[in-house]
């Protein structure tokens, strides 16, 4: 009786134990079955090469090349400003902060991480795009410019919290061999230290990426929307996520366009799986090298 | 940024300054500059966040009265309160949770205390890891696809919920088993040598060890699925409803979907911004209040653990 219930609770545990397989399956498959009708109707080619998007036109052109470049536009510029600002952030924490400030930021940094997405759109749009217009002379605030700053200080704190952590992974007597081979502090984090973190900085660095791609309400709000291809910093541009948010609403169900929706989601999952899968090899490496075992 | 430690050249090892010896050195130089940059850097960064907060609670603050956080909205949401919307999101966190805190921690005990090291807990890894990289706006057009339409759920705080849920298994799953793995090895070596089965130790010893911790992580996730916009935008969300949802198949009003709403349709703009500002501040109180709740509790208990 006993080891029947014993095996009974191991097998309860292990069916509800896949249930994120199953999820992410479903997901896969849902985003696949909806977006298959689109590419009956274009070639994937032209589907992701085609420059113009006129979905509700008569007749409709689907072509996302605009929705890409505007959402590599945006993530690459919110990785310049991420970048430097969090592993920089990072790096004071670690290096300069003494115990008391360390016991206060970095909570502080880790609780920051959390403010909604939707109050950066909201922040962005009510104060930062009028200031960036009146300060630039620019026609819109609401521009890949502004969504670029957003966004790479919302994915600042992320950046800086997992670099902070790779940082603090790296063993004392390193940093302890460098000092006492007579190089400054400054030489011994940039040289030896944050070498070492190297690898879980560029984890830090790929997850920041992976969440500006997906973030969905911050450009929505404040790139803009305008479905062309960007000729400079300061157009207003409508990245892939916030393509669907506008116009899934209005997208009849089983309509080309409702699939072509789908079809994107299924290119930024793929994306994003593809940059999960790329962190996660980087950093089961950076764990090896430091002898920390998996 | 990160300059490779094969740059090092040998003119770098010089010795260092003899006692008493003052001379300003290039090195001595470019420490100064470096480190003021990263003061640079950390000053900017909390100094954009904290303008951030500083202009909503500034701005907010009027907004916020009794009857803004008890009434419901009067004449095209210009007037009254946003109270259906804080109803709305509290529903909808709570049914998110109650959907992945078992099927979380169901998982988080196989992965740690049944896993037999196989291909099996790697592919679980993998997808949890994935899982968690999966775009908002994605699981909203799942749950849209699935819940919504396939399931018949229509539009409801059913469907948001287990979307939300979906969305936050992931981080349930890790943080209990966080929680998990700091139990003592040797309480449960004590509890099966006296006898006790598997389960009953994980029953008895296990899960009341490791429960402030998972409590934890399960706070902290709460704070984070209280403020998605993206996956309820069309599973679960509406911009006006009459009063309070009547039963979980009911749309609702959200706090996060509702600043959205305001900001982008409607015909007064002026007003709408205010109440948005409004919005904002309770959403960012409620946010925050949880999360650095969360984080103090886990401090506490990881000087408990002393890891």
């Amino acid at each position: 009786m006993t080891r029947f219930r014993e095996n009974l609770y191991k097998w309860i545990f292990t069916i509800l134990a896949f249930a994120s397989l199953v999820f992410l399956v479903g997901i896969i498959l849902t985003l696949l079955k909806e977006a298959f009708p689109i590419f009956a109707e274009i070639k994937l080619f032209k589907f992701l090469l085609g420059s113009q998007w006129y979905p509700t036109y008569e007749p409709p052109d689907f072509g996302i090349l605009p929705l890409i470049l505007a959402s590599v536009l945006v993530t690459f510029g919110a990785m310049v400003v991420a970048v430097p600002i969090g592993v920089g952030s990072a790096l004071y924490i670690h290096e300069l902060a003494g115990e008391t400030q360390r016991a206060f930021l970095k909570p502080i940094i880790e609780i920051l991480a959390g403010i909604p997405s939707i109050v950066f759109g909201f922040f962005g749009m009510v104060i930062v795009a009028p200031f960036l217009q009146k300060l630039l002379g620019i026609p819109t605030g609401l521009n890949a410019f502004t969504a670029s700053l957003v966004l790479g200080i919302m994915a600042t704190p992320t950046v800086c919290s997992i670099s902070e952590d790779a940082l603090s992974f790296v063993p004392r007597s390193f940093r302890e061999a460098s000092l006492a081979l007579g190089a400054n502090r400054w030489q011994t984090l940039m040289r030896v230290v944050a070498p070492a973190a190297g690898s879980g900085i560029s984890t830090a660095i790929i997850l920041g990426i992976g969440r500006a791609v997906g973030e969905t309400m911050t450009v929505l709000m404040v790139a803009g929307g305008a479905a062309v291809i960007p000729k400079s910093i300061f157009d207003p541009v409508r990245p892939m996520t916030s393509t669907i948010a506008a116009e899934m609403g209005e997208a009849v169900m089983g309509s080309p366009h409702y699939s072509a929706l789908f079809a994107i989601a299924l290119i930024l999952f793929l994306i994003t799986l593809v940059i999960n899968i790329i962190a996660e090899i980087i950093s089961r490496r950076y764990r090896l090298k430091l002898g920390l075992g998996r | 940024m990160i300059v490779s430690s094969k740059t090092t050249k040998t003119r770098d090892f010089e010795f260092p300054n003899a006692p008493g010896q003052k001379t300003l050195r290039s090195k001595d130089i470019s420490q100064a500059i470096g480190f003021t940059v990263l003061v640079l850097c950390i000053v900017f960064a909390l100094m954009f966040l904290g303008s951030l907060i500083y202009f909503i609670v500034a701005n907010g603050l009027s907004v916020i009265s009794w009857e803004f956080l008890t009434q419901v909205p009067r004449r095209a949401m210009t007037q009254g309160g946003v109270a259906p919307a804080i109803v709305g999101t509290f529903y909808l966190t709570l049914g998110a949770i109650a959907f992945s805190l078992p099927l979380g921690l169901a998982c988080a005990i196989y992965l740690t205390e049944y896993s037999p090291k196989s291909i099996a807990v790697n592919v679980i890894r993998l997808s949890i890891n994935n899982l968690a990289g999966v775009p908002s706006i994605v699981y909203g057009l799942f749950g849209f696809a699935i819940f919504v339409k396939v399931f018949g759920f229509g539009v409801s705080i059913l469907s948001g919920s287990l979307t939300l849920g979906i969305m936050a298994l992931p981080g349930i799953i890790s943080a209990s088993q966080e929680a998990i793995l700091a139990v003592p090895q040797s309480y449960k070596e004590a509890s099966l040598a006296l006898g006790a089965t598997h389960w009953q130790t994980i029953k008895k010893i296990v899960l009341p060890t490791a429960l402030p911790g998972i409590l934890t992580g399960v706070i902290l996730n709460v704070g984070r699925v209280a403020g998605e916009t993206a996956p309820i935008l069309f599973t679960a969300a509406t911009f006006y409803t009459r009063g309070y949802p009547d039963s979980i198949f009911s749309e609702v009003m959200a706090l996060p979907y509702h600043i959205y709403a305001l900001m982008t349709e409607g015909t007064r703009p002026e007003v709408q911004t205010q109440i948005a500002y409004g919005c904002s501040l309770i959403l960012l109180c409620l946010v925050l209040t949880i999360s650095a709740l969360a984080i103090i509790l886990r401090q506490r208990q990881r000087r408990e653990y002393g890891s």
